[in-house]
């Protein structure tokens, strides 16, 4: 599935990075502590977080992973929204908990 | 392939830049078809690497140099240095502040990961002169298992 698809089932809100919406989603990844996420993460993962600071960008750069999405209703930084238009990785927001959004995303990339 | 070598500052504070230096690298090392899964460790090694620079370190900088066999990762800086490696070196063990720890840094892990992700690991520390980080990945080219 791409970042696209998964926008458009769940209505989510795209806050920065548009030009990698055609990312293609294979796996998943839920945690805020950067290190654990950095070593963790698998490629690919579209990465739940509740971390707004820019820093999280390069994470996911260097982990290849295909979205952010903030969760718990929190907004970006400004810095975040122009690292992640620099580098083409979209930076969706989400409402609800990380939980929800998990269960609907496994629902979609692993039970399919 | 003869050596290739490139060096980035890495700052104090530089929370704007955090990162820039192993992106740079990873896409050199890509682009060098370099085994992905040797990426993935150059890449965790030189972000913690970086981090720990720009939260507690000085001025310095990440030095690479690829070889036919092998990546070398040099990360220096002259900041306060390390009190106790040993302490430092545990899983879990952190000087961070509360802010960096609320940005989701500052676990203990950066060391620890830096360490298990690479095939040569040496640290050197002098409290008020800096700390240097050297990290070695074998790339097969040179008949290391790694």
């Amino acid at each position: 599935m791409i970042v696209k698809e998964l926008v458009e089932k769940l209505n989510m809100q795209v806050s920065a990075g548009e030009k990698g919406l055609d990312r293609k989603i294979s796996e998943g990844y839920c945690g805020d502590l950067l290190s654990n996420v950095m070593g963790k993460a698998p490629e690919g993962s579209i990465w739940l977080t509740v971390q707004t600071h820019q820093n999280i960008v390069a994470v996911a750069v260097l982990r290849e992973m295909a979205a952010i999405v903030i969760t718990g209703g929190y907004e970006p930084d400004k810095e975040t929204q122009e690292k992640a238009n620099l580098e083409g990785i979209p930076l969706l927001l989400w409402d609800g908990s990380a939980f929800d959004l998990s269960g609907q995303i496994y629902s979609y990339i692993k039970a399919a | 392939m003869s050596s290739l070598k490139k060096i980035f500052p890495v700052n104090k504070k530089d929370f704007i830049h955090a990162g820039e230096a192993s992106i740079y690298v990873k896409n050199l090392l890509k682009s060098l078809q370099i085994d992905p899964k040797i990426i993935r460790r150059a890449s965790i090694c030189g972000y913690e690497g970086e981090m720990n620079v720009i939260m507690h370190g000085g001025e310095g900088s990440l030095f690479l140099e690829i070889n036919p066999d092998k990546v070398t990762l040099d990360i220096s800086d002259n900041g306060p240095g390390i009190e106790n490696i040993e302490l430092a070196m545990k899983q879990g063990y952190s000087t961070a502040s509360e802010r960096y720890r609320e940005l989701g840094f500052g676990a203990g892990m950066g060391l620890p990961n830096m360490k298990n992700n690479s095939d040569e690991f040496a640290i050197e520390s002098e409290k008020g002169k800096g700390t240097r980080v050297q990290m070695v990945f074998y790339t097969g080219g040179g008949g290391h298992a790694g």
